[in-house]
């Protein structure tokens, strides 16, 4: 058993914060949220170029640098940490986390071509699984693909796509065959964004990101750009979107990890009835509570990250337990971060009111404390 | 000991649920089931309906233009208010400042403010809280020097306060600020004042919150006059007004009708939100966490009917309000986290864009989502002001448990 970094994993670590502490300060990070660019902003290109992190977590043999035999889990989780503590809102995890996982995993003829564009930061990669009426079931789709000659035409809605305004390619899935909710006939798609029949609105989300909803209207793509085989994309969506809970459970880390030394240093400062408020011991439980919280959910996403390469049941129970920790770590942590601030806690000009709202997001993306309880519970009767 | 409202209360409710089903405009209603933030003149027109009908300030004497209700009619009225999601009458100047200028303020006093702010001439709002003085309000640092010029007696203020709800709308403000000196006791150097927020020397200056609203406010004061006649009470005596008030405020801080109409407002969410076809209101996990809630709020609620019927009986609002104030406020928060909960993705969509930019476009997802998140956000409020949750937990522990 070992949990320490290796040392490139370590030199990684290291470059990517003195990056971010020089580069992307809270200032900095407003002025590329209020730009509201359909473009990625500069630091893109320094990710790649500079810091050469967009390549970490791929293999040397689709020219990343992770550790030889791994599957780049560890260093995926290393980068969304400190991208949590610096409140990062570039594509990083649609692009390389999902974008890569699903040319990795699908052995699509393109994906090294795909890949080397990754890690150059010329593709851009938006994830559009959910639909409007969908909630967190992967399964239920709306969104159908229809085979026709060499190609496939889609047509469907997709919500919430994160990334979407500034994406070369976005990764879609729709359903081939079967019923709304079928685990048969969901099939994943490599989708140009140029694509015309594409209707795209555009909007800012809570947590300073960009989406869109993403129209479909008889848009056609070429059959080589189907994920897996047609029809079986579910197990593969499933692997990704649990490689994705990794990558998000470790940002909420770097989140968490942010929220409560702002509030212990808070605490410190902040003086009332001549005292600290840290010297208040209801304010040094709550502390100890949020402290205890962050630990759990580092040891979570730990044990997930070491889990990604095991078979499915044990992947999805380990992904599905880390998702329940980390939404309700983010929640006691984010409240009481706020609360211990008190009035300044509200206002938008701190950052702990950003990281607290990046945290609740969190708690529900690729699912809720519930969704994965439930899909905890099936899978643990499964055994 | 019974549960049932008598006859009159029976018709006293048919009576109040007639006159907002008639009299509540539509516009506002649409605005305020969704959450949107109210404007200066949605919160006018609304007080001024219900002013003109006599109902604007239940609490209040007879004499002074209350209705002369019990406490159980005024907990109708605000069931039936919240109900048919009626934009809330602000608290400011009807159910804080005004028990203090009719308990302690002078005839002329009486006479100058209480009929504007009855009928919504005068908005009013807190001058209380400063950066370094929130909990600890008695440390407050805005100073008032007396004195005499060609004019009359005067105070000068110099200072500032923080977290000034709404001020920019406001037309005058209640402050409290020192007029002691450094030998005195805290308590005892500080005096209450009315001031003019269009006196010369008064700055607003907006404090955006976590959802994008614009609700609190700097409040700046440079060298600005106020007359001694709008002091109220004795010099350092304050104090005692600020009490006295801050049991008023806490009153009607359990918002139990709010939350009830919160509680309905997510089951239609839950009946529209579907997990596999199936409205997420079946669904055992959340709808277990419904019925928790719904439950607990009919402990509060039923905490709240014990503690009007020892009003009605002539027991003033005593530290047992502290126990209303920390369990409403966590169950409206607990509230707006099941409604963010229930809407899924489109939690995350922010359509207003950032408040400098004046984005207006129609919102994304169905119309219950989009005020889900800054909703949930801005909650986080309400156990922080009016005597943040901790410091009532110390007044029950002091007060009720003698510790
Ligand atoms: C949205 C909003 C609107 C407001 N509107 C107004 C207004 O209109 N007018 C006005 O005057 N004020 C207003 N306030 C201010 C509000 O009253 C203060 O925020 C509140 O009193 C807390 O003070 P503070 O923010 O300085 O926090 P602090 O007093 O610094 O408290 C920080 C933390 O320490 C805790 N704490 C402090 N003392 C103790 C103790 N002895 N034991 C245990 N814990 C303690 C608090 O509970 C809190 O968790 C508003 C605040 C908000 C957020």
């Amino acid at each position: 058993m070992d949990f320490n970094f290796s040392e490139e994993q370590g030199m990684l670590r290291d470059s990517l914060k003195r990056y971010l502490a020089d580069a992307y300060g809270f200032e900095q990070r407003k002025l590329i949220v209020n730009a509201k660019s359909a473009e990625p902003s500069r630091h893109w290109k320094a990710f790649a170029e500079e810091l050469g992190i967009l390549g970490a977590s791929f293999s040397e043999a689709y020219g990343g640098y992770a550790a030889s035999g791994s599957n780049g889990a560890v260093e995926t989780m290393i980068v969304m940490e400190e991208f949590g503590k610096a409140l990062v809102v570039e594509p990083y995890l649609g692009t390389v986390v999902i974008g890569g996982g699903f040319m990795k995993h699908s052995a699509n003829a393109m994906a090294a071509d795909v890949i080397a564009k990754i890690i150059r930061g010329d593709a851009l990669i938006a994830f559009a699984y959910a639909e409007p009426q969908g909630q967190y079931n992967l399964a239920d789709l709306c969104t159908t693909a229809r085979r026709d000659g060499e190609c496939y035409i889609l047509n469907g809605h997709k919500a919430v796509v994160i990334g979407a305004p500034s994406a070369t390619h976005y990764i879609v899935t729709a359903r081939t065959s079967g019923a709304q909710w079928d685990r048969d006939g969901v099939s994943v798609f490599l989708v140009d964004a140029r694509n015309p029949n594409i209707a795209r609105r555009d909007y800012p989300t809570v947590d300073g990101q960009q989406a869109s909803e993403l129209y479909f209207e008889n848009i056609t793509v070429p059959a080589e750009n189907l994920l897996g085989a047609e029809g079986q994309g579910l197990s593969l969506v499933e692997q990704v979107v649990d490689e994705a809970i990794a990558a998000v459970s470790a940002e909420a880390v770097g989140c968490m990890r942010k929220l409560h030394e702002g509030t212990v240093d808070y605490a410190r400062q902040r003086k009332q009835f001549g005292v600290p408020i840290s010297s208040f011991q209801v304010l040094q439980h709550a502390m100890v509570d949020m402290f205890m919280e962050v630990e759990l959910a580092l040891s979570m996403t730990t044990m997930l990250t070491l889990k990604l390469s095991e078979p499915a049941h044990a992947r999805s129970m380990a992904a599905s337990a880390t998702k329940v920790q980390i939404g309700k770590s983010c929640k006691f942590v984010g409240q009481n971060a706020i609360q211990i601030h008190g009035g300044i806690g509200i206002s938008n000009e701190l950052t702990i009111g950003h990281y607290f709202k990046r945290s609740t997001m969190i708690e529900s993306q690729f699912g809720s404390v519930d969704h994965h309880l439930q899909r905890y519970d099936t899978l643990s009767l499964a055994i | 000991m019974n549960l049932e409202f008598s006859a009159e209360d029976i018709a006293f409710r048919d009576m109040v649920h007639q006159f907002i089903a008639a009299q509540y405009p539509l516009s506002l209603r649409t605005k305020a089931a969704s959450d949107e933030e109210a404007t200066k003149e949605d919160f006018l027109a609304w007080h001024r309906i219900v002013a003109k009908q006599g109902w604007i300030a239940p609490a209040w004497p007879k004499e002074y233009g209350g209705p002369g209700w019990t406490p159980v009619q005024r907990y109708i009225w605000s069931e039936a208010c919240a109900a048919a999601d009626t934009i809330p009458i602000l608290p400011f100047g009807i159910n804080m400042l005004a028990p203090v200028v009719y308990t302690f303020g002078t005839p002329e006093q009486k006479q100058k403010f209480l009929p504007p702010t009855l009928s919504g001439d005068i908005w009013w709002c807190q001058g209380y809280s400063e950066p370094g003085s929130g909990s600890d309000l008695a440390s407050l640092k805005t100073k008032a020097l007396r004195g005499t010029d060609a004019e009359g007696d005067h105070y000068i203020v110099n200072g500032q306060k923080t977290w000034t709800t709404l001020a920019q709308y406001a037309d005058w403000g209640f402050f409290l600020v020192c007029t002691g000196d450094a030998s005195m006791k805290a308590q005892q150097s500080i005096s209450f004042l009315l001031i003019d927020m269009k006196s010369p020397g008064v700055t607003v200056r907006p404090i955006i919150t976590l959802g994008g609203e614009h609700e609190v406010n700097e409040v700046w004061l440079e060298n600005v006059r106020v007359p001694v006649s709008n002091r109220i009470h004795d010099e350092n005596k304050g104090w005692d007004c600020a009490k006295f008030l801050l049991a008023h405020e806490r009153s009607g801080i359990a918002a139990v009708a709010r939350s009830k109409r919160g509680i309905d407002k997510i089951k239609g969410i839950a009946r529209s939100e579907r997990r596999c076809g199936q409205p997420l209101l079946n669904d055992p996990f959340f709808k277990r966490k419904l019925s928790e809630l719904e439950i607990d709020l009919t402990a509060l609620e039923y905490t709240e009917l014990r503690t009007l019927a020892g009003e009605n009986a002539g027991k003033g609002p005593g530290p047992e309000s502290s126990l209303l104030k920390i369990k409403g406020t966590e169950i409206q928060q607990r509230v707006t986290e099941l409604a963010l909960e229930a809407v899924g993705h489109y939690g995350a969509p922010y359509f207003r864009g950032f408040p400098d930019d004046g984005d207006n476009m129609h919102p994304i997802g169905p119309d219950y989502a989009h005020r889900a998140a800054p909703t949930y956000f801005n909650g986080r409020k309400t156990s922080i002001y009016g005597g943040s949750n901790e410091i009532q937990r110390n007044i029950i522990a002091k007060m009720v448990l003698g510790l």
